[in-house]
């Protein structure tokens, strides 16, 4: 695009003759040359506008209307984030993911990291199946996953219920308000394990050799070679989870979302602001506000990864 | 099948004169005769949860080998209805037809979702159909669909839990109550009923006691549980959940199924188009279920609520609108309706409601039972008078988040109620709705 009109007949014939045998003088093969790139870029940058930027800016756009079933669409400038911002309901599910985020992620990340050493230690009978055990819940779909454990929670039919009954055990119903957001804890700890195991690991794995046997000359034991050695190398990895995780804990929806109607006193409709959004936009008919809630949404979860990133990185350096 | 050969010449009689005056209203590209496009042939998709309109895709198809009919269960109720309000923003991906209950068809229809069946003759069948069920699928002058069953309420109770613990058939709501008590006493595992807090429920008992918690003209709503029918409800099931009578089992789960067929919950109070969902659903409690008339509230007469029913509606989006109302009435008033009878459906249809055929067919899942009696005298006792929302699926949807909390303990029902009422209007005013 920076072909300036003094420029333009050998600009423009240029990609029009795309013959290779004739000859092209400097200027147009430099012009042609700035253009390959896009070449490369374009079905990324495609792909990337239709599938991403494109919805943000649509929901930008309807975040600004208001649609009623009488008296049909208004422009309303920020009047649905103004709403947003003093909704009960929405700030209690944020409020909710958030206590989700700051319990459930470090116990699963401790978890990842403990089982991704033992793994790395080399003094794991039966290593690889292991490995691939751990992994495997992450390859059953959320929906899955969380009809299982729902049918696996229930007291009457369910796993918890036959223990009861076999036992004579007294388990609480973990599908009642007070445990509900353990429950949702335990099926992404179950399916989420794996996953970050494997990216700490990987990490892990390229620690050069050479550093063990240096501190194994130094008479290092394998606590402190973890301590000293494999944490530090790793933490890059440990930022990346951890963001995930972050990103993942605010856009808790399928869990809840299935386990609503084996549950449906104790997630209320905005339970989560995922949730929020979803029931507003395709039960109350509520786009435009539900968009408002999807970009906010976004934008916490933004800056919040961001900030995370930014710690991350200053420790590291 | 005589009156239905006459029934359809009279109707393509009239179909002609729509079909030209539907040209002229609407480009309907597909042509607006249904019958011709039966012919022609095509593909249809149905989304319903009703699982006779399985058999009746099966028998339209015979009759018509040109067209293949898909019927796709999306879901039950609200996720039914989610799926189809989700298809209807998108403008795509949604079916021909859709099963849509009366208490939905406003909403539907404000959205502009369906199509009005005067198009292709439909108001010619005034009179066909009990006047519930039609009022069901009405809105102004136009016909938003066929109804397909209806849904007057009876107590399906358990007769073999009943006798195994030698407790009465309650025959008012305070008997009922006492019932679940005996019931709990006898066997700790044995619950009168279940209820996770369901919208459905609550409104038809209070429609049933003269509640009248919402009143509708045109786009004015007023919202008002304090009324004396809704707190009649209130004083019946309060005591209830306190008491833990009602077994806390959502009602279409896989846990319900198992405990209507293991004894676990021993009644339902439901509506008519209950048995084919028995049969269905809990295969091995053949022989053990009867009907029996709906507990009442008081000494005012033999009164009853409706609570469901469904009509199908041919959707806007729809390319073969003409060929779907073919089927849409296959479904509602010829063939289709035999096929869905026999299947045990309650039907919404005058005809067959007074048809000494139909009310002393004897059911072997109900051993032998004539239920028809109990479940037509319910239809002819139904209050009237009663207004759904226009906006009552979402109504439905967030009721959970407030009354439901009373049965987890979190609250009151008096209390839920109130703030359910408060959401009701707030979300009626944000909707352009006037307040009365």
């Amino acid at each position: 695009m920076s072909v300036t009109s003094s420029q333009m007949p050998a600009g423009a014939a240029a990609p029009a003759t795309p013959d290779p045998e004739l000859p092209v003088s400097p200027r147009a093969a430099s012009t042609r040359g700035r253009w390959a790139g896009w070449w490369f870029l374009g079905p990324f940058m495609l792909v990337f506008v239709l599938v991403f930027i494109a919805p943000v800016l649509y929901s930008l756009y309807l975040s600004l209307f208001h649609t009623q079933m009488v008296g049909g669409t208004q422009f309303v400038g920020f009047d649905n984030y103004i709403r947003a911002f003093s909704d009960g309901a929405f700030w209690a599910g944020l409020l909710r993911v958030s206590v989700f985020l700051v319990i459930q992620v470090p116990i699963m990340l401790a978890i990842s990291l403990l089982v991704a050493l033992a793994v790395d230690s080399g003094r794991l009978y039966g290593r690889d199946f292991f490995r691939i055990s751990i992994f495997m819940p992450y390859a059953v779909p959320a929906v899955v996953a969380s009809l299982m454990w729902g049918f696996m929670y229930g007291t009457r039919f369910g796993l918890v219920g036959n223990l009861n009954d076999f036992f004579g055990w007294n388990l609480p119903d973990l599908l009642t308000p007070d445990f509900i957001l353990l429950s949702i804890g335990n099926i992404v700890t179950w399916e989420f394990v794996g996953y970050n195991m494997l990216i700490f690991y990987s990490a892990l794995r390229v620690i050069p050799s050479s550093l063990y046997e240096a501190a194994a000359i130094d008479g290092a034991g394998q606590w402190r070679v973890v301590a000293a050695i494999k944490i530090p190398a790793i933490r890059g990895a440990l930022v990346v989870a951890t963001i995930f995780s972050i990103i993942g804990s605010f856009q808790l929806f399928n869990e809840p979302a299935i386990l609503q109607s084996l549950a449906p006193n104790a997630i209320s409709s905005s339970f989560t602001p995922n949730l929020y959004a979803y029931s507003l936009s395709f039960a109350g008919q509520q786009q435009n506000y539900s968009a408002t809630v999807a970009i906010i949404m976004g934008l916490v979860t933004m800056v919040i990864a961001y900030v995370v990133q930014l710690r991350g990185m200053k420790q590291e350096a | 099948m005589s009156t239905n050969r006459r029934f359809r010449r009279r109707l393509a009689a009239g179909l002609s004169v729509a079909a030209v005056t539907a040209l002229a209203l609407s480009a309907c590209s597909s042509g607006a005769d249904p019958e011709a496009a039966a012919e022609e042939g095509g593909e249809l998709t149905v989304w319903a949860w009703d699982p006779t309109i399985e058999d009746v895709a099966a028998a339209y198809e015979e009759e018509n080998p040109a067209v293949s009919v898909e019927v796709v269960n999306v879901g039950t109720g609200n996720d039914h209805y989610t799926a189809l309000q989700n298809a209807v923003s998108a403008g795509s991906g949604g079916p021909d037809l859709a099963q849509v209950e009366y208490q939905a068809t406003t909403q539907f229809t404000l959205a502009e979702a369906l199509v009005d069946l005067t198009e292709f003759g439909a108001d010619e069948l005034d009179g066909t159909f009990a006047p519930g069920p039609w009022e069901g699928v009405r809105s102004g002058d136009g016909v938003y669909g066929l109804p397909l069953d209806s849904g007057p309420m009876a107590l399906f109770y358990n007769q073999a839990v009943f006798e195994e613990h030698d407790i009465a058939v309650p025959e008012t709501w305070e008997d009922y109550v006492q019932a679940g008590r005996d019931l709990q006493a006898a066997d700790p595992d044995v619950y009168i009923t279940n209820d996770t807090g369901d919208a459905g429920l609550t409104t038809s008992l209070m429609w049933q006691a003269g509640g009248h918690p919402f009143d509708v003209e045109e786009t004015t709503v007023g919202v008002d549980f304090t009324g004396e029918g809704s707190q009649k409800f209130v004083e019946a099931w309060q005591p209830m959940l306190e008491e833990e009578l009602i077994a806390p089992i959502s009602s279409w789960s896989d846990e319900w199924y198992q405990g209507l067929g293991d004894g676990t919950i021993a009644s339902l109070v439901i509506g008519a188009w209950m048995p084919g969902n028995l049969e269905g659903g809990v295969p091995d409690a053949a022989g053990d279920w009867r009907v029996a008339p709906m507990p009442q509230w008081g000494d005012s007469g033999f009164q009853t609520a409706e609570q469901g029913g469904s009509g199908m509606s041919v959707m806007a989006d729809s390319e073969q609108q003409a060929l779907a109302y073919d089927f849409l009435e296959y479904a509602a008033v010829n063939g289709g309706k035999e096929v869905r009878v026999d299947d045990g459906v309650f039907p919404a249809t005058t005809a067959d409601l007074e048809s000494p055929e139909f009310l002393e067919r004897e059911y072997e899942y109900f051993g032998g039972q004539q239920i028809n009696q109990v479940l037509s005298e319910s239809s002819a006792a139904v209050v009237e008078g009663w207004d759904y929302l226009p906006y009552q699926v979402y109504a439905n949807t967030i009721f959970n988040d407030s009354v439901g909390q009373a049965y987890v303990g979190g609250t009151s029902l008096a209390d839920g109620l109130a703030e359910w009422q408060d959401a009701l209007l707030a979300y009626g005013e944000d909707q352009g709705f006037t307040l009365e």
